[in-house]
């Protein structure tokens, strides 16, 4: 154990506790001791997982800021709905696997033609024109049309009639968004999707590539200077966040009957936002924590009923305020230096003794 | 043509909504460095407080407009008190993240006061509309007051920022924090009295919107926020006549896209619009261009 290296021991205790969770929550639910809410949370939990550790790439990692993250997650979304609705013939678990891969693909795609023009831009331009891109996606979902007869797949942008389908189901019906999904996420997918997501970004964070985003987050004119493309690392950062974003869209549409392009507005950017910015920027373990605690906590508020939201406000507000109270701030970090102070004293009293003898 | 002249004048009237609105932002912007994102919840504050005043007190719609701009004042001060002062030092981040807490705040406390079933909001304008060209072109009279108010505030405004001492002390805030406070500017006082201008402003901006499109729900405000955020940068986040020029243009914008291309699509040319001027002008059509320094 003393050997490992600092980064794989972290990466270690990440992954436990993802598995740690997962293996809790099985136990508990063949129990018997999870109850409806709190069930009907787990496939969602593990999606907002994936989104907030899918963000904290672009966030914490790439150092830009990202407020159209929902779009991403809904070109997953509605590609996973199309892609399971219309290959029926395939056994569940295949249809589930390929609705999350197609989705992320498309989404990694969209990735591409919204970082081109979004990376050029920096600061509060690059958030506010994600935020539009975020719109965009949205809007034109909004007014999308896809169905499916014997002859293949059909699409408009006007009305449902415009598919002109003989015999056909209409998947994704504009702004009544996509109805009669066959519902195929289990908690088990939303396990292995977050363990993909985890080990992408991990992996990926650790790597060359990883360590190039890093500092172009850091200082981009001396990573320019050093010869690092920042372009190509940066559009690398953002179309594997958006591909992850997708997946997990393919997920959490899969685990609904019916799925609304409203879903995925602004309010959803700003809440993986939340996350990330409250699990610690770059901090993937923290993102983890934010997400699972902050889905939960609407949830165990329902008994305040129409306070819940209120008081979601209130608390994210105080966590904001006292995480960044500068009194806390020094004392916390006089606390730690104390912390290592000692222990290193007692680290090296005990060598001292050991010499001895 | 005169559908096109109409189009026009309804576009130019959504533009000073939007106007009034992003001059909030910007000017917070320019003096805090933070994108407000609660503004655009003080509108829809400001427009329950002004049809409260209406409906249930019966008073006079002008008492109801000033007692909405004196709400939102107060509102927009105490907000800054408690919820930004605190993080003056904190990362950009952070400070997003706390108005987004006090957004969803005021969204939730509106929700549980005026609960969530719409209003109908009476406008506060009753003139008879303008009839023009023997009435082959009629503009209703908020579309007059609410372009007039918007020129009113923006002669206003730029008198008090270039010739009162508190508005040139706003300027240099904007321009240099720590030089302005050498020189024995009360920041905290001067970032006070942005707020509180933003905030009012913005409960004038909410009657306008809700006198033209009568809906009111504790989520009004979010949209037309978020629009007149764009506008904001669109015509370069800090700069006043910026701010003016790009709500004009996204009012015109929209409105004609409404007409002439798509209704559907109408939201998503408005971005497409920001994103091609961003690309061309990245800092915004009268944003200050900045050198990079190495």
């Amino acid at each position: 154990m003393k050997k490992m290296k600092k980064s794989t021991r972290s990466k270690l205790i990440t992954y436990a506790m993802v598995a740690a969770g997962f293996v809790v929550m099985q136990g508990l639910s063949a129990a018997g001791m999870v109850s409806n809410s709190l069930a009907g949370q787990l496939v969602p939990i593990c999606v907002y997982i994936s989104m907030a550790i899918s963000l904290n790439l672009v966030v914490g990692i790439l150092g830009d800021l990202s407020l159209g993250h929902a779009g991403f997650m809904s070109v997953g979304a509605f590609t996973g709905v199309v892609v399971s609705m219309s290959l029926r013939f395939l056994p569940p678990l295949a249809r589930l696997v390929l609705a999350i891969g197609i989705g992320g693909v498309f989404a990694g795609i969209a990735g591409v033609i919204v970082g081109i023009p979004v990376l050029r831009l920096q600061g509060d331009y690059l958030a506010i024109v994600t935020l539009a891109f975020g719109e965009i996606i949205k809007n034109l979902l909004n007014n999308l049309y896809v169905g499916v007869d014997k002859k293949g797949l059909h699409f408009s942008m006007k009305d449902a009639q415009a598919l002109r389908l003989k015999e056909g189901t209409v998947l994704i019906n504009g702004p009544m968004g996509a109805p009669g999904i066959e519902k195929l996420s289990t908690f088990l997918a939303g396990f292995v999707l977050v363990l993909i997501v985890l080990t992408v970004t991990l992996n990926l964070v650790e790597s060359r590539t990883g360590r190039a985003i890093m500092a172009i987050r850091d200082n981009r004119i001396a990573a320019e200077s050093v010869g690092i493309n920042v372009t190509k690392y940066k559009l690398m950062a953002f179309v594997t966040s958006a591909g992850l974003a997708g997946m997990a869209g393919a997920l959490y549409a899969l685990n609904y009957s019916s799925v609304l392009p409203k879903k995925f507005d602004f309010n959803t950017s700003i809440l993986i936002l939340v996350f990330v910015v409250l699990g610690g920027m770059g901090n993937i373990r923290g993102s983890i924590i934010a997400a699972t605690v902050l889905t939960i906590l609407p949830e165990a508020l329902r008994s305040l009923n129409d306070y819940r939201m209120l008081i979601y406000a209130i608390v994210l507000i105080l966590v904001m305020l006292v995480t960044n109270n500068p009194f806390l701030k020094t004392n916390w970090v006089m606390l730690k230096k104390r912390m290592a102070f000692w222990r290193k004293n007692k680290a090296n009293g005990g060598a001292a003794d050991g010499q001895k003898k | 043509m005169m559908n096109l002249l109409l189009n026009l004048i309804n576009g130019i009237s959504l533009g000073s909504v939007y106007a009034i609105i992003a001059l909030g932002y910007t000017m917070v912007y320019g003096i805090a460095k933070m994108l407000n994102f609660a503004h655009g919840d003080v509108i829809m504050v400001g427009a329950y407080i002004c049809y409260c005043s209406m409906s249930y007190l019966n008073l006079p719609p002008v008492v109801g407009v000033i007692l909405a701009v004196i709400v939102c004042t107060v509102l927009g001060i105490v907000i800054e008190r408690l919820a930004y002062k605190p993080l003056r030092s904190a990362p950009s981040l952070a400070v997003l993240i706390t108005a987004i807490g006090v957004s969803y705040f005021l969204q939730n406390a509106a929700l549980l006061t005026w609960k969530s079933d719409p209003k109908v909001f009476t406008s506060v304008v009753n003139l008879p509309s303008l009839s023009l060209f023997d009435g082959r072109l009629t503009i209703s009279a908020v579309t007059i007051v609410t372009v007039l108010a918007n020129i009113v505030i923006m002669i206003a405004l730029t008198t008090f920022t270039g010739k009162t001492k508190m508005g040139k002390s706003m300027r240099a805030v904007s321009e240099d924090n720590g030089a302005a406070q050498l020189m024995g500017i009360d920041v905290n006082r001067t970032i006070s009295m942005t707020f509180a201008i933003g905030s009012g402003l913005a409960a004038i901006a909410g009657v306008l919107l809700c006198s033209a499109y009568p809906t009111l729900m504790p989520t009004t405000g979010s949209m037309p926020g978020i629009k007149a955020f764009t506008a904001a940068v669109l015509g370069g986040i800090g700069s006043i006549p910026g701010a003016m020029l790009g709500g004009i243009l996204l009012g015109v914008i929209e409105i004609f896209a409404k007409a002439y291309i798509s209704t559907q699509l109408s939201d998503a040319i408005v971005f497409a619009v920001l994103i091609i001027v961003l690309l061309i002008r990245p800092t915004g059509l009268l944003g200050k261009q900045i050198r990079e320094k190495v």
